[in-house]
């Protein structure tokens, strides 16, 4: 059994015993992180370089921390840095780089489609950790594998995308996984920030009331509002923002039941979540984070072996 | 006389035809009676070694290992009612050394104790090459640093090894070339117990 792909760059292209696949292996690397020498040999002989040509905290750390934990050799890589400032291209930049002899590339790149180009040109394996508005599948997958510890499955649980769903590539790689793996999905926010045919497009109920569909879900893995991303003001202030859509304790306890709260990170405290909710024990924010790690190790162990 | 010919030639038949399907031969090494028997002198051995068994680990190998070794402990566990046997099993996927080769499925991991300053008994199913051993010694020492490891398999193909390890409790020893399989078969996963040589093409 192995992965029906020799890159990650997208949820879109993973079938659904792909995603299992992941998720599976994911399991079992969390036992590794468990144990007294969190690190196993199986990429002792794998060069990767990691190529951030946008900012990140949480996922370039978790991406080496992977690499480490798995004895592979890593090279760093931040535009600021680079020939990129003094002008190089994309294409020119990883070819120079892989004449270094590197077997896999991740890459984050801020213009959507950046790591399908990559594929196509060059010959190591390539893992998209984030593209423009496109997607980020390795934030859906760690989604994933935290909604199924905590609510035991993916098939028809109900999970609510809530916030920015026009700018988020986190939003569409849920979407594609949930999707895929047969739970129903409802994505809600502001008109404004939903696109228009997404209902159509992705088979997606659509909401405009927060209320509603907080007590409609199981889970609500609520977004940053990504004011980097917004070229046009799509809503008058934060301060509305968050008395509309943001998620408050007061809320949280008008509900009949008890949701699961989740974030990719960062948090705008006190815009799309409050304090007392993203520190509360039903947000699973930090073992997120934790299963990145573990989530991030499978999909470089399950692609390594294609790299001879 | 003429009825009992055809039946003879049906069967015959019969089992060419399966065996033409299988495209191997089969070899009974140790039956169902005998794999019982072979489980408890095993079980008996280490308890021998081992009469205190509050110092010893048991653990079982993934993915075949663990039914032999589920067999063993329960052996042991009905001999001495009441004593705590620690028993874990181990998966040694992330250190095979032909990982590059082709890609192995993980299995779970489950040692719920330190094995730190612990005498550790490794249970197989079947001894080849001992490179799946040598991966589970790797394996083994990133849970700590135990006083004294031990390896129990229920087959031994000797004159078969590639490495320098060799077993401390046999179940049976066999010798086999290259080119023929030993399969342990389980009543829970194969539906009978059974340990079988297939001759390749």
């Amino acid at each position: 059994m192995q992965l029906s792909t020799r890159h990650l760059l997208g949820i879109k292209d993973l079938t659904s015993t792909d995603i299992s696949l992941i998720l599976q292996t994911a399991e079992q690397f969390k036992e590794v992180l468990q144990r007294p020498v969190k690190k196993v040999p199986s990429l002792r002989d794998v060069v990767i370089v990691n190529l951030f040509f946008e900012n990140s905290t949480r996922t370039r750390i978790s991406f080496e921390l992977a690499e480490k934990r798995l004895s592979a050799d890593t090279i760093s890589f931040t535009a600021s840095s680079s020939s990129v400032s003094k002008g190089e291209t994309l294409l020119d930049t990883v070819n120079n780089i892989l004449s270094m002899e590197v077997d896999m590339v991740v890459m984050r790149h801020s213009a959507s489609g950046a790591p399908h180009f990559l594929a196509k040109h060059i010959p190591a394996a390539i893992i998209n950790a984030g593209d423009g508005i496109n997607e980020h599948p390795t934030q859906g997958l760690l989604d994933a594998l935290s909604i199924k510890e905590k609510i035991g499955k993916l098939e028809g649980t109900k999970i609510a995308i809530i916030g920015d769903i026009m700018h988020s590539r986190v939003a569409q790689s849920n979407i594609y996984l949930l999707k895929k793996m047969g739970a129903e999905v409802t994505v809600c926010g502001p008109p404004t920030l939903i696109p228009k045919y997404i209902a159509e497009a992705l088979q997606v109920n659509v909401s405009y009331n927060l209320k509603e569909t907080l007590e409609w879900c199981d889970v609500a893995n609520v977004l940053r509002i990504q004011l980097e991303r917004q070229n046009q003001v799509l809503f008058s202030s934060l301060r509305e923002y968050n008395l509309a859509y943001g998620i408050s304790r007061k809320l949280l306890d008008s509900l009949h039941k008890e949701i699961v709260i989740m974030h990719p990170g960062p948090i705008n405290r006190g815009v799309e979540l409050d304090s007392d909710v993203a520190d509360s024990k039903q947000s699973i924010i930090l073992q997120q984070v934790e299963n990145g790690v573990a989530v991030r190790m499978a999909v470089l162990y399950l692609l390594s072996n294609r790299t001879n | 006389m003429i009825n009992q010919r055809e039946f003879f030639f049906k069967a015959l038949f019969e089992g060419l035809c399966y065996f033409y399907r299988n495209n191997q031969y089969l070899k009974s090494i140790l039956s169902e009676q005998q794999l019982a028997i072979t489980i408890k002198r095993l079980a008996h051995q280490i308890l021998e070694n081992n009469t205190d068994l509050v110092n010893t680990v048991l653990i079982g190998l993934q993915p075949r290992g663990i039914y032999i070794s589920d067999r063993i402990v329960s052996a042991i566990k009905k001999e001495f009612p009441g004593v705590a046997v620690h028993y874990g099993k181990l998966d040694i996927t992330f250190y095979r050394d032909d990982i590059r080769k082709s890609l192995h499925i993980a299995n779970q991991t489950d040692i719920p104790f330190s094995i730190e300053t612990k005498k550790v008994i490794l249970i197989d199913d079947v001894l080849y090459t001992g490179r799946t051993i040598r991966a589970a010694l790797d394996a083994l020492l990133d849970f700590g640093r135990p006083e004294k490891v031990e390896l129990c398999v229920l087959i031994d193909r000797r004159f078969s090894r590639q490495l320098p390890i060799q077993p401390d409790y046999v179940g049976k020893s066999i010798d086999s070339i290259i080119s023929q399989k030993v399969r342990v078969l389980w009543k829970d996963k194969d539906g009978k117990d059974e340990v079988v040589i297939l001759d390749g093409e």
